[in-house]
C-alpha cells in the first residue's frame, strides 16, 4: 500500500503537468483544425527556413560538444589524478557554471564585448557544460585503478599507447554518456541562443518560442514534435550508455588513485590546465560583476539603485527589484514541490526493480526541454482547465525541471543504506514504519536536501519555461534581465548587469549551502 | 641479473625506500618480506620505472636503467589485486604485452595460448575477466606478466587476496613454475610462510631498508636484528643475563627447575601446538612459549621456564 503511494504521487504529478501538456501540443501539431493534417509537421523538413533552423540546431550542438570535451577532458584528468591543495574547492567551483542562469551567462558574454555571434554561443555552451564532463568522466577516472595503466606500461606500451588502449576504452562509456548529455543540453539551448544568437540564428527551441509568441501555434506545435522525437531518441541513447558505465565501474581499487604533484611536468600541467579553465570560466563572470558597478562616471551602485526605479517605456515594465521577490518566492515554492514529489519518487526508484523506468520518465521534462513545458502549459491550461492566469504554474514548471535532480542525487544515498542497519533496527524492535522514520529518512535527508538546493538554484535561473508562463506583471529575475538586454541604452544594459550579478550571488549562495551539506561526493548528474 | 644500489624513493615528505641495496642473480628467487607500509611495493615500482628515484641506481646485467621508460625495461610485473584490464577478455589481457612488442599476429595468439596452458587456464581464452574467481584472476595476471618472456619477474603480494587452502596450492605451483622457467624472480609479501616457501633468499625490510638478507634457513635460525626477531615471532628479552637476546618460542620449556619464573596470562591453540604467554616475575615483560606434546599449564598458573641454548641468538645493542 505504501509502495503504491510512493509511485502514485510522482506519476500523478508528471501525468497532469507534463504528459497532458505534451499530448496537447501533439494534438495541436497533428490535428490543427480538428482533423488530421500533417502539413505543419511536413513543413519542418520542407520549408527552407525551418530546415535551416533544424540544421543550425544540429551542428551548433555538435561543435559545442566537441569543444566542451576538448576543454573538459584535461581538466577532468587533473582533478581526478593529481593530488594538490584545494582540489575539492576547485571541484566545487567547477560545478557553479552549470547552475548559473543561462541569461546570466549570456549577458556575461555580452559584457565581455561579444555581440551576437556564433563564437559567443559556442563559448557559452562550453562554459555551461564543462562541469558535466568533468564530473561524469572525472568521477569514473578517479575510480580507475592506475595500476592497469602501470601494467600496460610494464608490458611495453608507451604513454600514448597506454592512453589510447587502456585509459580511453575504460573511460569511453563515461565520455559517451557525458557527450550525449552535453549534446542534448546544447541541442535544447534557449536563453543563450535568444540573447547571443541575434535575429539570424535560431534553434528549434527559440523558433518554437518565436512562432508561439507570433501565435503560429500549429507551426510551434510541429516544431515541438520534431524536438520531442529528437530529444527522446537522444535520451534513449544516453540511457543505454549510462547503463554500460556501471559495468565498467565494477573494478574499483581500494587505493588512492591520485598521485602527488611531482616534478616540473606535473606542475606545468596543473597550472596550465587549471589556469585556462579559470580564464574561460572566471573571466565572463568577473567582467559581468565589474561592469555592473562601472557606471561610466566611476564605480558605484548606480545600476543597482536603478533597479528599483527603472520603468523604461513599457506599461508592463515593473521595477526589476520586485522580480527578486518573485524569483525567491517561486524558487521556494518550486523547491518544496520538488521535494514533495521527488522524495517519494526517490524512494520508489531506489527500492523498486522497475524504478529505473520512473527515473527516466522523471528526467523527461529536463531532457525534452523547458520551453516545451512552458509552451505546453500555455496551450493546455487554457480554458476549460484554466490555470494560465495563476502564478502557481511557474513554480510547477520549475519543479518539473528540479525533480530529476532531487531524485538523481537522493537515489544513490538511499541505495547506500546498508540493509543490515534496517535488520538491526528490526531485531531491536522497530516496526517497518519506525525503521523508515529512524533509519531511512535521516540518512536520505542529506541527499534530499542537496537535491533541494539544486532545485532552488535551478528555479532561480530557469528561463525557458518562465519566458512563456510568467505573467507580464510578475516577472522573475531572468525574465527581467532578458527584457533589459532587449532595451537600448547604457542604463538598461548596466541594470541588466546588476540584475545578473544579483542572480549570481543568489545562485552561489544556494550552491554554498549545498556544499556545506555534502561532506563527500554524492551522485553525478 | 638485477642490482639495486643505495636506492631511495621519496613519497610525499618521507622516504618510502631509504638507501636500499639488493641483488637478484639469474634463475634466483628473492622474496622481500616485511609488514605493510615498509616500502616493499614502492621498491618494485621503482625498479619497474613507475616511481621516480630520489637516489641510487638500478642495474640490469650491469647496465643502468635510469632514463629507460617502463615500457622499454622488459620486466614482468604482477600487481597486487592484479590490475587486469576489465574491457578485455582473458586472451586479450595475456596478449597485450605481446602486441606491444609487435609480435606477428599468429605468434601473439600462439604464445598467449601457450602461456595460458602453462598456468592451467586452457579453454579460458574468451572468458571475461570479470567472471573469474580469485584464483583464476591470479593465474591470468601471472600469464600476462610471463607472456613477453621478461628477464625478471616481479610479483607484488601474488597470493594476497586468496584464501588459505588456495594459497598453499598456488605457492607450490609458483615454486614449480619458477624452477621450470629458470627465470629470475623478485617477490614481495608480508607472509613469512610464503616467503620462506618460495624464496632462494629472503630479504626482510623495515622502514624502506633491508634489515637482513639470507637463505630462509639462515634468516629463520639467526635473526640479525630485534626487528627481524620480533617480526618472525621470536621473543626479545634481557632476562637471560646475556644482554639483549632473541629466543624462539619453542626453545623455552616449562619445567620444575627452570631459571625463569612467571605466571601464565594467555593461552592460544595453534593447530600443532599451544602458545602460552608468561609474565615474568619481577619484570615488566612477557615471553611466548610454544608447547608441543605436553598438556599446557592453565591461565593463572605459576611456571618455571628453562631455555634451550640452540634457540637463542644474541642481538646487537
Amino acid at each position: 500500500m505504501r509502495r503504491l503511494a510512493l509511485w502514485a504521487i510522482p506519476v500523478a504529478f508528471l501525468g497532469f503537468f507534463f504528459v497532458y501538456p505534451v499530448v496537447t501540443i501533439i494534438g495541436r501539431g497533428l490535428w490543427p483544425g480538428g482533423h488530421l493534417d500533417l502539413s505543419p509537421v511536413a513543413d519542418v523538413v520542407t520549408n527552407p527556413s525551418l530546415r535551416s533552423v533544424l540544421w543550425f540546431t544540429v551542428w551548433q550542438a555538435a561543435v559545442s560538444t566537441v569543444l566542451t570535451l576538448l576543454v573538459a577532458l584535461p581538466t577532468a584528468f587533473v582533478l581526478a589524478r593529481l593530488r594538490f591543495r584545494g582540489r575539492s574547492l576547485v571541484r566545487a567551483l567547477m560545478t557553479v557554471p552549470f547552475v548559473l542562469p543561462t541569461v546570466v551567462v549570456a549577458s556575461s558574454f555580452r559584457a565581455l564585448g561579444f555581440d551576437t555571434s556564433i563564437v559567443a554561443i559556442l563559448l557559452a555552451h562550453v562554459f555551461f557544460n564543462v562541469a558535466v564532463v568533468v564530473r561524469t568522466v572525472g568521477g569514473l577516472w578517479s575510480h580507475l585503478d592506475p595500476r592497469q595503466e602501470d601494467a600496460a606500461r610494464v608490458l611495453g606500451a608507451n604513454r600514448l599507447r597506454v592512453f589510447t588502449s587502456i585509459t580511453i576504452p575504460a573511460l569511453r562509456p563515461a565520455i559517451l554518456a557525458a557527450a550525449s548529455i552535453v549534446y542534448l543540453f546544447c541541442f535544447t539551448s534557449f536563453g543563450v541562443i535568444l540573447i547571443l544568437g541575434g535575429s539570424g540564428r535560431a534553434t528549434l527551441e527559440t523558433e518554437i518560442f518565436r512562432q508561439a509568441t507570433q501565435l503560429n501555434l500549429p507551426t510551434a506545435a510541429a516544431l515541438s514534435i520534431a524536438q520531442l522525437l529528437a530529444t527522446v531518441a537522444m535520451l534513449v541513447v544516453a540511457g543505454r550508455l549510462q547503463g554500460r558505465r556501471d559495468v565498467a565501474m565494477d573494478l574499483q581499487p581500494a587505493i588512492e588513485t591520485a598521485r602527488p604533484i611531482r616534478g616540473r611536468g606535473d606542475r606545468a600541467l596543473l597550472i596550465g590546465v587549471l589556469g585556462s579553465a579559470a580564464v574561460l570560466l572566471g573571466t565572463p563572470i568577473a567582467v559581468l560583476i565589474v561592469r555592473s558597478f562601472d557606471t561610466g562616471t566611476g564605480f558605484g551602485f548606480g545600476f543597482y539603485r536603478a533597479l528599483s526605479s527603472l520603468r523604461a517605456d513599457s506599461v508592463l515594465f515593473v521595477p526589476p527589484v520586485e522580480a527578486i521577490g518573485n524569483s525567491l518566492l517561486y524558487a521556494t515554492a518550486a523547491t518544496v514541490l520538488a521535494l514533495l514529489v521527488g522524495g517519494p519518487a526517490a524512494f520508489a526508484v531506489a527500492r523498486s526493480r522497475r524504478g529505473g523506468t520512473l527515473d527516466v520518465v522523471l528526467a523527461l521534462p529536463l531532457g525534452v526541454s523547458a520551453v516545451m513545458v512552458g509552451f505546453g502549459f500555455l496551450i493546455a491550461f487554457d480554458p476549460p482547465v484554466d490555470l494560465r492566469s495563476s502564478w502557481v504554474l511557474v513554480p510547477i514548471a520549475h519543479a518539473l525541471v528540479g525533480i530529476p535532480f532531487v531524485v538523481r542525487i537522493a537515489v544513490p544515498v538511499i541505495r547506500s543504506i546498508d540493509p543490515r542497519l534496517r535488520e538491526a533496527a528490526a531485531v531491536l524492535g522497530a516496526s517497518p514504519r519506525t525503521i523508515w522514520r529512524e533509519v531511512d529518512l535521516p540518512v536520505a535527508a542529506r541527499g534530499l536536501m542537496v537535491g533541494a538546493g539544486f532545485a532552488f538554484a535551478i528555479s532561480l535561473g530557469e528561463f525557458g519555461a518562465t519566458a512563456f508562463i510568467a505573467r507580464p506583471d510578475r516577472p522573475t529575475l531572468p525574465v527581467v534581465v532578458f527584457r533589459l538586454l532587449g532595451q537600448p541604452g547604457a542604463q538598461n544594459f548596466g541594470a541588466a548587469m546588476a540584475a545578473s550579478t544579483i542572480l549570481v550571488v543568489l545562485t552561489v549562495a544556494a550552491m554554498l549551502g549545498i556544499e556545506r551539506l555534502r561532506a563527500s561526493e554524492l551522485g553525478a548528474f | 641479473m638485477l642490482e639495486v644500489r643505495g636506492l631511495s624513493v621519496r613519497y610525499d615528505d618521507s622516504l618510502a625506500v631509504d638507501g636500499l641495496d639488493l641483488s637478484v642473480a639469474d634463475r634466483e628467487v628473492v622474496c622481500v618480506l616485511g609488514p605493510s607500509g615498509s616500502g616493499k611495493t614502492t621498491l618494485l615500482r621503482a625498479i619497474a620505472g613507475l616511481e621516480p628515484i630520489a637516489a641510487g641506481v638500478v642495474l640490469r646485467d650491469g647496465a643502468d636503467l635510469a632514463g629507460v621508460p617502463p615500457h622499454r625495461r622488459g620486466l614482468g610485473f604482477m600487481f597486487q589485486e592484479h590490475a587486469l584490464f576489465p574491457h578485455r577478455d582473458v586472451i586479450g589481457n595475456v596478449a597485450f604485452g605481446l602486441r606491444m612488442h609487435r609480435l606477428p599476429r599468429d605468434q601473439v595468439a600462439a604464445r598467449a595460448r601457450e602461456v595460458l596452458a602453462l598456468v592451467g587456464l586452457d579453454g579460458f581464452e574468451r572468458r571475461s575477466v570479470r567472471e573469474l574467481s580469485g584464483g583464476e584472476r591470479q593465474r591470468v595476471a601471472l600469464a600476462r606478466a610471463l607472456a613477453p618472456e621478461p628477464s625478471l619477474l616481479m610479483l607484488d603480494e601474488p597470493l594476497g587476496a586468496l584464501d588459505r587452502a588456495l594459497r598453499d596450492d598456488l605457492a607450490r605451483e609458483l615454486r614449480h613454475l619458477f624452477e621450470r622457467l629458470g627465470i629470475a624472480v623478485l617477490l614481495v609479501t608480508h607472509d613469512h610462510d610464503e616467503a620462506f616457501a618460495l624464496g632462494d633468499r629472503v630479504a626482510v625490510v623495515h622502514d624502506g631498508h633491508i634489515e637482513q638478507i639470507g637463505t630462509p634457513v639462515d634468516v629463520w635460525r639467526q635473526p640479525a636484528t630485534e626487528f627481524v626477531a620480533r617480526f618472525l615471532g621470536w621473543n626479545v628479552t634481557d632476562a637471560l643475563g646475556a644482554g639483549r637476546t632473541a629466543v624462539r618460542p619453542d626453545a623455552l620449556r616449562v619445567t620444575a627447575h627452570g631459571q625463569l619464573a612467571g605466571r601464565v596470562v594467555e593461552r592460544t591453540f595453534h593447530r600443532d601446538h599451544f602458545l602460552i604467554r608468561v609474565a615474568l616475575s619481577g619484570r615488566d615483560e612477557t615471553l611466548d612459549v610454544a608447547i608441543h606434546d605436553t598438556e599446557p599449564p592453565t591461565i593463572g598458573e605459576t611456571v618455571r621456564l628453562a631455555v634451550d641454548p640452540e634457540g637463542l641468538v644474541p642481538l646487537p645493542r
